[in-house]
């Protein structure tokens, strides 16, 4: 039996320490260390998309990354995009225009979009598909989560003018 | 899917990666963004014993653009080169590859080396690397050495890389500011692997005629191909409708793709020639007649 090591990063802002053998990617720590089932595990080898949290403020696959390459890492999941029971800009824009139905997906998507507008407020409709593309939804068809996502642009470009945190 | 045991070494420079890829030799395998290593191990086609993180090591991230060449280190990300505007000017072609690299996700994490390493026989890098006659240059206890890009791929996930040595760097020749280019490639789907793909690159000589042609191939092969024998077709000829239809004609007679799960050999030869007749058309800045092709 190989041991396990320390590692330690941010979630959602808190410090956290988890004890974990070297193979355990960084979502299933998430999920079975740190007891944060918001990131979902679709695919396991980096296809769907639902594991997708943000790591140093870019999005990446959370099933792609080992926990231990997560030493001291600001990590954001889905469970830190609302401030306390209130839904962010982007979750209230997916509410407004229905843009999930089992949501098993919804997570991946929120945060994929979430760092992609926190760095591009005025990223296209072309270049949101693009990016969505990495993310795979079988409910909705995508027209209703680009619909969300650019109806959520608003609240990013205020942000990046200075305006509320999101 | 979950990884097989590994023992998991950060080291902190340089020498220390390199100290102990050659301590534990080919059970030790160096992992940069993980982004081909970790399906692989999810799948459990690679089992090392020993798992070598180089992604902090310090400096492997630079992109350096010299008069003599482009220079990328081996943590360089497919994000990084995206954003760099200097990049953009510098090697037009390599930018356009990279944004056709898998997805948003994969290209914030996706690193130089790790695609040099992993020898995808679909991956741009790689396709990139030997059309444009790029250097490798890899590091080991013994010190210092450069390959030929073209030397370097030998089978498909097949390189020349020995088990302790790192890829410290992709050298890449300078590109003339006035150079005509186009990457094209086809997959099924947005971000998978290409179906096949075609690099095309050419100066403009002092009647218009196209020289210095280099015509480089992913997805057809196991291993990306320069392809000489259509070169020679655009080779001191400018770009007609013509002229386009004769180097797609040569591109598929110059390959000999196997038949897979995802396309028959066939399909897959007459979707290269559709390609470079495409790619030599956008590097011309012409309209293919479609009627023609």
């Amino acid at each position: 039996m190989l041991s396990s090591s320390v590692v330690r990063f941010t979630v959602n802002g808190k410090p956290v320490t988890a004890t974990v053998e070297a193979r355990m990617t960084l979502a299933d720590c998430l999920r079975h260390e740190l007891k944060l089932t918001g990131t979902h595990v679709g695919c396991e080898h980096g296809i769907c998309g639902a594991c997708t949290i943000i790591m140093d403020g870019a999005a990446v696959r959370s099933c792609l990354v080992f926990a231990m390459q997560a030493e001291q890492a600001d990590i954001i999941t889905v469970e830190g995009l609302a401030a306390a029971d209130t839904l962010s800009p982007l979750q209230a824009s997916f509410r407004k225009h229905h843009a999930l139905q089992c949501g098993f997906c919804t997570p991946g998507i929120l945060t994929t979009m979430h760092a992609l507008l926190s760095e591009e407020p005025d990223a296209s409709a072309e270049r949101v598909r693009e990016v969505l593309s990495g993310n795979i939804c079988r409910c909705t068809g995508y027209v209703s989560i680009v619909e969300a996502v650019l109806d959520a642009r608003t609240a990013y470009a205020n942000k990046a003018a200075g305006g509320a945190a999101l | 899917m979950k990884a097989p045991p590994f023992e998991y070494i950060r080291p902190a420079q340089l020498q220390d990666a390199i100290a102990a890829l050659a301590k534990h030799g080919p059970d030790a395998k160096a992992i940069a963004g993980g982004q081909s290593l970790v399906p692989m191990l999810a799948f459990r086609l690679t089992a090392p014993r020993f798992l070598v993180d180089i992604g902090r090591i310090p400096d492997l991230n630079r992109i350096i653009i010299a008069d003599d060449a482009i220079r990328l280190g081996p943590l360089v990300r497919w994000r990084d080169i995206e954003r760099s505007a200097p990049l953009q000017r510098a090697h037009p072609l390599l930018c356009e590859a990279v944004r056709h690299v898998a997805h948003y996700q994969i290209r914030n994490r996706g690193t130089v080396g790790g695609s040099l390493a992993h020898a995808d026989p679909a991956a741009e890098l790689p396709g990139i690397a030997v059309t444009c006659d790029a250097t490798i240059v890899l590091e080991s206890p013994r010190g210092q050495r450069s390959i030929a890009a073209r030397e370097f791929f030998l089978a498909a996930l097949s390189t020349a890389l020995a088990p302790d040595e790192l890829i410290v760097e992709l050298s890449l020749p300078p590109w003339p500011p006035n150079r005509r280019w186009s990457f094209v490639e086809f997959a099924r789907r947005s971000g998978d692997f290409a179906l096949a793909g075609v690099a095309v690159f050419y100066d403009v000589g002092p009647n218009g005629q196209a020289i210095n042609v280099r015509i480089g191939a992913i997805g057809i092969a196991p291993t990306p191909l320069r392809l000489t024998a259509v070169e020679a077709v655009l080779e001191g000829r400018t770009v007609t409708q013509s002229v386009i239809r004769a180097t797609g004609t040569a591109a598929c007679n110059s390959v000999d793709p196997a038949d897979d799960i995802h396309a028959p050999g066939q399909y897959r030869r007459a979707l290269f020639g559709v390609l470079t007749e495409r790619a030599v058309a956008k590097a011309g800045g012409i309209t293919l007649r479609e009627d023609d092709a």
